[in-house]
């Protein structure tokens, strides 16, 4: 199953490399990753999504829990929580595939972001099974190139992952 | 700043090697005497020596080591004691700060390097945080689940023209590392109730006990309730090991009663203990019947192998001793008729394998004898070290250690060359103790380099060399499982020992018959001021039994090479 795991972690040199470290070291999987500071500027925020059975996913974060740099860590799809994924994507838009593409992109709600006269770059948020239907409903559109943040995700409600 | 943390800290010895990168510590090691500096020959006996000085009295050893080679060299030394839970303060020298990165002489990236084998690491960016910097260390390294701490150390942090405000703090303080000081009192109250019910127990305890000081409420524990005990190759001497309570080590060269026991038990209470695959055999088979209570400071041990039905995350010492105040409290105490059956069934399982070999089949002693000896004449009380192997099996199970702390050996990451240093270590900071290096012709020739270091700070410890010319642990598996195609197994090109201990200025002696190996061992010890090397001819074809087959149950035995369970 996957989930999403969210870590607080001192912002110091060398911490993100013990959380990617123990990822490799204990053969767990990363699906995507991605990490900023926070409005403390100390603190740093983690979110890596990873697929295992309940056994691994509690290892992992009793491992990750075990670092001496990560303050806090939760499993956000314990709960209700929201995930988003930042997607832009490059493609070759010319004649009748420009109209296409903007309406494609409109379903989505996703926004033209830079425009040359033969090509379109689109700009997409959401979850990540939205992105993939997207890139899915491009249909015989022609991808030149596409980049994803990878996910960051929050809890629901009045919980919060802070200190 | 260095140095004057290490005595702020009440380091006596710091064990290490010098270079470039660490000239300036060097420099102020040498003017003054609070801490002393043991030169090894080589940086894995120095990362060996301190910790086995953690291992002997649960304190951080400190191992001071240069950049590049220096650093390299000591990385066998932090992985063996990481696998163990160890505390342990490596000091790396490291090139100036301004020309890491650029492949500068005798540079390489420590933290890198040691990142998967330590608790924590630490650079050094500023002089002024040294201070901070070696208490948080020790702090680390000594507290909650112990490991080794690494300190990579620029050089131009310690230029000693340089002057900085210097504070060693009292306190640490990490909003990120906060050790767990008892278990959850609920969870506590349940498990001692299972206990009070069990009609097969069995308490299987490793190395928490013993690193976290929790050998006499073992004790407590098990005798109010008179349940059999087991430990790990971790945990001996965390329960004593002539009692009649004690039935052995258990595992994979576990005692044979001691495996029955963990199969067929209806009640595992497991504590400072990880369900080892040395222990546990095939994880699917392992003791179909039991209810397991697990008791560890770390989290991430328990149910991580084997599910735990009770978890209790805390310190051994003060969980059993809550667990102890409970079962003095409880009206209840577990049927008295039902432990007594299960005593005669542990008995008759103890009699009918309980440590039996042959000495029959071979005109050469059985290393068996001679561990048994060593236990005679030590009564059981001296501090045995080991290397890894066959003869390292052998201590472990005819080896009746009393006390805990005294069984210093490589467990987790079974590391050729521990135990030389290891004996060094423990008998430099316990001089008037008797301090055995229990080792093979294979093993010993790994760090035998430091019979140099021996004779310069005069560290007599003893050697007792199981010789029997050959890879005996790698020989027996082949043996069992490659026809005897005895693979770059047998050593034919060994020195003679004792000539080779007597260049270094020490005592060799050599038996070759057991009527002369009590004499040469009261002879050995006599020599109290004296490193002795005795080279003790064994039978190269004899097996470490019982010997589990592997992915069986706990109960899958080879009990000698013609017998099966």
């Amino acid at each position: 199953m996957r989930h999403i795991i969210s870590v607080l972690m001192e912002n110091e040199p060398g911490a993100l490399s013990r959380v990617v470290g123990l990822f490799a070291q204990r053969n767990y999987n990363i699906e995507s990753l991605t990490v900023a500071p926070t409005e403390d500027g100390t603190l740093s925020r983690l979110t890596v999504t990873t697929i295992g059975n309940d056994r691994v996913v509690e290892q992992i974060t009793k491992q990750l829990n075990k670092l001496v740099d990560v303050v806090k860590v939760v499993d956000l799809s314990e709960g209700e929580h929201i995930e988003r994924e930042v997607m832009m994507i490059k493609l070759k838009a010319s004649g009748q595939m420009r109209a296409e593409i903007k309406s494609t992109c409109d379903i989505f709600r996703g926004q033209i972001i830079d425009v040359t006269p033969t090509t379109y770059t689109v700009q997409l948020v959401g979850a990540s099974d939205k992105l993939d239907a997207f890139i899915n409903a491009l249909g015989s559109a022609s991808i030149m190139e596409v980049v994803r943040s990878g996910v960051c995700g929050i809890a629901r409600g009045e919980k919060v992952l802070s200190l | 700043m260095v140095v004057r943390a290490l005595k702020d800290e009440g380091v006596k010895y710091i064990y290490g090697y010098p270079g470039g990168s660490l000239l300036h510590v060097y420099d102020a090691l040498f003017q003054q005497e609070d801490v002393q500096h043991i030169l090894v020959r080589h940086e894995q006996a120095a990362t060996h020596m301190a910790d086995a000085y953690a291992r002997a009295t649960g304190k951080a050893g400190v191992a001071l080591v240069t950049s590049g080679p220096g650093a390299t060299n000591a990385v066998t030394g932090i992985a063996t004691a990481f696998m163990d839970s160890i505390p342990m303060v490596v000091i790396t020298g490291q090139v100036m700060s301004h020309l890491i990165g650029e492949d500068a002489f005798q540079e390489t990236d420590m933290l890198g390097i040691s990142r998967p084998i330590v608790k924590h690491n630490f650079s050094v960016q500023r002089p002024e945080d040294i201070p901070g910097i070696v208490k948080k260390a020790f702090h680390i390294a000594e507290s909650g689940r112990p490991g080794p701490v690494v300190i990579d150390l620029p050089k131009d942090m310690t230029t000693p023209t340089e002057r900085y405000p210097y504070e060693y703090p009292q306190h640490v303080k990490m909003r990120s590392y906060t050790p767990i000081t008892r278990g959850h009192s609920g969870q506590i109250k349940k498990a001692t109730d299972l206990l009070l019910t069990a009609k097969r127990p069995v308490i299987y305890a490793g190395g928490g006990v013993i690193m976290g000081n929790a050998s006499n409420e073992l004790i407590e524990l098990a005798q109010l309730l008179n349940f059999p005990v087991t430990n790990t190759l971790m945990g001996l001497g965390g329960y004593p090991g002539t009692d009649r309570q004690f039935v052995g080590m258990l595992g994979m060269h576990g005692s044979y009663e001691a495996n029955m026991a963990m199969h067929h038990a209806d009640l595992i209470l497991a504590v400072g203990a990880r369900f080892d695959d040395r222990v546990t055999n095939g994880t699917d088979k392992f003791c179909p019947t039991a209810k397991i209570v697990h008791i560890d400071i770390d989290p991430a041990s328990i149910s991580k192998t084997v599910q735990a039905d009770i978890p209790i995350v805390g310190p051994a010492k003060v969980v059993l001793e809550e667990m102890v105040q409970l079962v003095n409290a409880s009206q209840q105490r577990p049927d008295a008729a039902a432990l007594h059956a299960w005593w005669q069934q542990i008995d008759e399982w103890r009699q009918r394998h309980g440590g039996r070999y042959r000495t029959d089949d071979s005109e050469l002693m059985k290393p068996q004898q001679v561990i048994e000896m060593l236990s005679k004449v030590t009564n059981g009380d001296a501090f045995v070290t080991s290397d890894v192997g066959q003869h390292q099996m052998f201590a472990a199970q005819y080896y009746k250690f009393n006390k805990p702390n005294r069984w210093i050996n490589s467990g987790g990451l079974g590391t050729m060359g521990f135990g030389l240093p290891a004996a060094m270590g423990v008998k430099m900071n316990f001089p008037d103790d008797e301090v055995v290096c229990v080792t093979g012709e294979g093993s010993i020739q790994m760090n035998i380099q430091e019979l140099s270091t021996c004779n310069q700070y005069d560290l007599p410890v003893k050697i007792l060399c199981l010789n029997n010319q050959s890879l005996g642990m790698v020989r027996q598996w082949q043996d069992m499982n490659y026809e005897s195609r005895h693979s770059q197994s047998y050593m034919n090109s060994l020195p003679d020992f004792v000539k080779l201990v007597e260049s270094y200025g020490h005592v060799g002696i050599k038996v070759e018959k057991y009527a002369d190996l009590e004499g040469a061992m009261r002879e050995a010890f006599a020599l109290k001021d004296r490193l002795v090397f005795m080279d003790v001819a064994v039978d190269p074809f004899e097996h470490v039994y019982p010997m589990q087959v592997p992915r069986g149950a706990m109960r899958d035995m080879w009990l000698s090479k013609t017998e099966r369970t």
